[in-house]
């Protein structure tokens, strides 16, 4: 027996860690997490951000080192805190209380001490870096724009906040997202992937090496670069254009739908939101909510489209068949469209204008006469409205056009239900709803709607869907910029663009001609209305032209539309001229009518409003 | 001359060497870096190889030596050590609170381990002695006296846990013919010591009281004649005991001595601070699955999570690196080694010899279960090593002249 006391206990004891290790290593899965937590630093590898270049493939959009200075505390000896605060540009009291919130969020981890120091900045502490032990310099990458316009178009990134990161997992709190404009829209080919590495820590957290050679690090997909449609010199002659002005302009392509500019005014410079200031900046920004610079006045304003939409019921009456070109219609400075209801013209008394003429006169009581030709084609009011509302449709009216950014309205096409539910069933006719046919009423469309007709004009019947994406480096993207027919025949788009043609010859936009460039436009003045005290006031109307060049061979269409800027005639027509101009010629040659539009100003226009006196307007 | 050299146990001799190998690659592993080289004196691997090789020089000489020589001299090697160990309190290097080492030359020299060996003669040479009878109380207070001694010099250095070891003994005194009383003894003592942790006072008192009485109740039923003082005085020293432990514990011991067994009886789970060790050697050693994580790829031992890891917690290391299979192959060979050495002990005719490989099985058998049994989370922490594996140059070395002091007897049993 007691030979056997110290054998047995040594089995028995063998056998206990046996089943203890049983437990621990194989039972228990546990510890091997509680062991990658402990051990593994997981970091994140990012690829540099996209480039974004313009159409021509100037580029835009490039990325800039930053520079912070960090510090680990645990490593800080004493050292001379007045030429530190010299050298890093930061006040001493600053210095202390970032030194303390370092010290109390880790001894042994980095933490920034000065954030976002300046090239020159860095170029200086550089060298002196030495004298400050446990400081060290971290480079991060910010966004770059090489231009001070397009910042609506360009749009911005920002770090990823709580609701980005309940959608999508793929960010991390404290990464970079696009956060409006092309950044946002084309986020995943900017960005590329982030890869992962691996790094082992020890018990301090610092880190000690590479985890397993590396072997379980995931490469960094690297980004794309892009190219966008936008022509760099005319977006940048397009808002120095506008500047001291609201409204908007949109340019694109017609044998493309590639979008040449889109400008909204007032805009701001998208390097306010980089860097040091970035969130001062935006406050700024978001706050002025009378210009309001984030609002996208080319994308998001919903305007009347004024006389230009005459175009459009021009084109409806002919495929209708209820109008030809030589349909005459007399005009005495207006007409009587309902007992007692008389819509005012400009034209001559006794005018006896057909189609051509009524374009280039801009004839309203041809126009009405028209109007009330298509509404009243078939036995109710309701059908014909309704057909008149698919034509238009058909145009990409009143809904998203389907480009690529994320912000826009879908404006407004009224339909016979819509009506109904205003006046009571059957309580409306066409002369109720005459005003659209001169693009008032109950029409809304956006500036980019505006170009959009007027490019499926200028191709004689379709458009392309409006973009601003032209190509993707390693062209991963699938792109589906297609094709869209109007419901207008072809053939009938020759009068109009005739009619157009001669608004710029000899209507009411002869100061949009450009010599040896054949110039399709119209002119529109829209009524306009606010409510100041709760009392609908009459502002200045809005100043519209659409045009589109040359006449055979359209290489731009183009809207322009100014808020409060009058007549059609007076800013919006020239704009949009002078933009043709710079477009298809590189250069201006009407200096005195450019140095007129730059000057330009409706910054008294705008104040009239709130200046909270009394105002004229339209003087 | 030893002229029986080819009787060596050359079973014993690689279980011997893979254990040091072994315990050299862990060593090797815990502190690896570029430098990172067997000759590279100044690392803990490097040292340690340099005592390996001082170790085999040392066995070399032993087993060269003449058996007699160990049993006639075991006296003078006894108080060679004790002057050793109290030489440490004039000329000893104090590092991290105990006074156990002798500095020669820049290598750390620890008394204790010799102590060990030096013990293990005498007490097997006192024991094998015809006078001697442990059931005698005389013999039993004058083996008691040198077994007790070096523990108390080696409490006053001090270094409890070293001085535990020399509990051993008590299996080498209970083999020899120790009343079982003092089995019982030793184990009611435990028993009671941990019940008296985890229970409340009152509750441990009641069970005890009535445990007894109804004992005693049955007693009498067996034989009329029971008497009911000795329960009663049973009743009083358990209890007692059983208070005075309670004392102790709560006023006598310190804050971390109480957390080393609070810990262990899961009273108390404090990851960052005084259980930051045992839950760490826990992660590395859970973290180590079937196999592993392979040789030198162990994070939690090359981020230095377990602290002591070359030393006390080298078990860690082995069950994160090389897994269920490493870590059962190591206390498979433990068990084997201490029964092989136990069985070729009890084979042996001479006295000495056999209580001297019981005293030796004995030590062992402490050791490992006081290191494995602290690694796995199942001992309060007490810093020893685990033999031929730890770092460590003294307990390599006194280790080794233990096992091959035993060899030499045993390759010498024809002889007797």
């Amino acid at each position: 027996m007691r030979k056997l006391l110290l054998a047995g206990l040594t089995l028995i004891m063998s056998m206990v860690f046996i089943v203890r290790l049983f437990q621990l290593q194989v039972l228990n899965t546990s510890y091997q997490k509680l062991s990658d937590n402990n051990a593994i630093l997981s970091i994140s590898d990012f690829p540099e951000r996209g480039f974004i270049y313009d159409r021509n493939g100037s580029l835009l959009v490039a990325n800039q080192a930053a520079y912070d200075i960090m510090i680990i505390p645990e490593n800080v000896t004493p050292f001379d805190t007045i030429s530190f605060c010299k050298l890093a540009d930061i006040p001493k009291e600053k210095l202390i209380v970032n030194l303390k919130k370092a010290r109390r969020f880790s001894e042994r981890l980095p933490s920034v001490i000065v954030n976002q120091i300046s090239k020159e900045t860095y170029a200086k502490l550089q060298e002196q870096m030495w004298k400050y032990e446990g400081f060290f310099i971290q480079k991060k990458s910010l966004r770059d724009y090489r231009i001070d316009f397009g910042a609506n178009v360009l749009g911005y990134v920002s770090e990823v906040n709580t609701n980005d990161l309940k959608n999508d997992e793929y960010y991390q709190l404290g990464e970079i997202i696009g956060r409006q404009g092309i950044e946002k829209s084309y986020e995943k080919e900017l960005r590329g992937e982030k890869g992962k590495r691996f790094l082992q820590k020890d018990r301090f957290n610092r880190i000690i090496g590479e985890y397993k050679d590396k072997s379980f690090d995931i490469d960094p997909k690297p980004a794309n670069n892009i190219h966008l449609t936008l022509d760099a010199t005319l977006q940048e002659f397009g808002e120095s254009l506008m500047q001291n002005k609201r409204g908007g302009i949109v340019a694109i392509e017609p044998s493309t739908g590639e979008i040449l500019a889109l400008i909204s005014a007032p805009s701001f410079n998208p390097n306010l939101l980089v860097g040091r200031n970035r969130s001062n900046n935006y406050r700024k920004l978001a706050n002025d909510t009378l210009s309001k610079p984030l609002f996208d006045r080319g994308l998001q304003a919903l305007y009347p489209p004024g006389s230009p939409f005459k175009t459009l019921n021009a084109l409806i009456a002919l495929q209708e068949g209820v109008i030809t070109p030589e349909t005459k219609f007399k005009c005495n400075k207006g007409h009587y469209y309902a007992r007692g209801a008389f819509m005012e013209c400009h034209c001559k008394r006794g005018s006896n204008n057909d189609l051509l003429k009524g374009i280039y006169q801009s004839c309203n009581t041809y126009f009405a006469n028209t109007y009330k030709k298509i509404i009243e084609k078939y036995d109710t009011p309701d059908k014909g409205l309704n057909q008149w509302n698919e034509h238009l449709k058909s145009f990409g009216l009143g809904n998203y056009l389907g480009y690529d950014l994320s912000v826009g309205k879908r404006g407004f096409i009224p339909n016979a239900a819509y009506y109904n539910s205003w006046y009571k069933e059957g309580g409306w006719k066409a002369p109720t709803i005459i005003s659209n046919a001169i693009g008032q009423g109950e029409v809304l469309t956006t500036p980019i709607q505006l170009a959009n007709f007027t490019a499926a004009i200028a191709n004689r019947g379709y458009y392309y869907t409006p973009h601003f994406l032209k190509s993707v480096s390693g062209d991963t993207l699938q792109r589906n910029f297609t094709r869209k027919n109007t419901s207008i025949n072809p053939e009938h788009f020759e009068i109009v663009v005739e009619g157009m043609h001669k608004v710029v010859e000899k209507g009411t936009a002869r100061i949009a001609r450009i010599k040896d460039i054949e110039v399709c436009g119209k002119t529109g003045t829209a009524e306009n209305f606010t409510k100041i005290d709760g009392v609908r006031t009459q502002l200045t109307d809005h100043s519209i032209f659409i045009a589109f060049a040359p006449k055979d061979d359209p290489k731009i269409a183009i809207a322009v539309f100014i808020e409060n800027g009058y007549w059609g005639g007076r800013w919006a027509a020239p704009i949009a001229s002078l933009m043709i101009e710079k477009y298809i010629n590189k250069e201006v040659k009407r200096t005195w009518l450019e140095k007129r539009m730059l000057g330009g100003s409706l910054v008294s226009e705008y104040e009239k409003p709130i200046s909270g006196k009394p105002f004229e307007i339209n003087e | 001359m030893n002229k029986n050299l080819y009787r060596l146990d050359w079973v014993t001799i690689c279980l011997y060497f893979s254990l040091v190998v072994f315990g050299l690659v862990n060593i090797y592993s815990t502190n690896f870096n570029e430098n990172s080289n067997l000759f590279n004196f100044k690392i803990p691997v490097g040292k340690q190889f340099l005592f390996f090789i001082l170790s085999l020089v040392s066995a070399f000489i032993i087993l060269l030596t003449k058996a007699k020589v160990f049993e006639r001299f075991a006296s003078v090697f006894y108080l060679l050590t004790l002057v050793m160990l109290i030489g440490l309190f004039i000329f000893g290097n104090n590092i991290s609170g105990a006074t156990s080492w002798y500095n020669i030359g820049g290598i750390g020299l620890q008394p204790s381990e010799f102590a060990k060996v030096a013990t293990a003669l005498a007490v097997a040479k006192l024991l094998s002695e015809i006078q001697i009878n442990v059931k005698n109380i005389k013999s039993l207070l004058q083996v008691g006296l040198v077994i007790v001694l070096p523990i108390i010099l080696i409490i006053l250095q001090p270094d409890p846990g070293t001085a535990l070891v020399f509990g051993a003994f008590f299996f080498v005194l209970f083999r020899e013919g120790l009343n079982s009383f003092f089995l019982l003894f030793i184990f009611g003592l435990i028993f009671f010591f941990i019940l008296a942790l985890i229970a409340p006072i009152p509750f441990v008192f009641a069970s005890i009281i009535t445990l007894l009485i109804s004992l005693y109740f049955f007693s009498r039923k067996l034989n009329k004649k029971a008497h009911l003082l000795p329960y009663l005085a049973l009743i009083f020293v358990s209890c007692s005991y059983v208070y005075s432990v309670d004392y102790i514990f709560n006023n006598v011991f310190e804050q971390r001595h109480r957390d080393r067994f609070n810990i262990i009886l899961g009273k108390e789970v404090d990851t960052q601070g005084i259980g930051y060790n045992i839950n760490q050697s826990k992660i590395a050693i859970g973290s180590g699955g079937w196999e592993g994580k392979g040789f030198l790829q162990g994070t939690q031992t090359k981020g230095n999570f377990v602290p002591e890891q070359h030393t006390d917690y080298i078990f860690s290391t082995i069950g994160e690196e090389w897994g269920f299979y490493g870590s059962s192959a190591v206390v498979l060979v433990f068990c084997f080694l201490i029964i092989r050495i136990l069985y070729r002990a009890e084979n042996l005719k001479s006295n000495f010899a056999r209580i001297y490989g019981h005293a030796l099985a004995a030590i062992l058998f402490l050791h490992f279960f006081i290191n494995i049994g602290m690694s796995l989370g199942l001992v309060p922490t007490i810093g020893i090593p685990l033999p031929f594996i730890s770092y460590g140059g003294s307990s390599l070395l006194g280790f080794s002249c233990l096992l091959f002091i035993f060899l030499n007897l045993d390759s010498n049993r024809l002889n007797e």
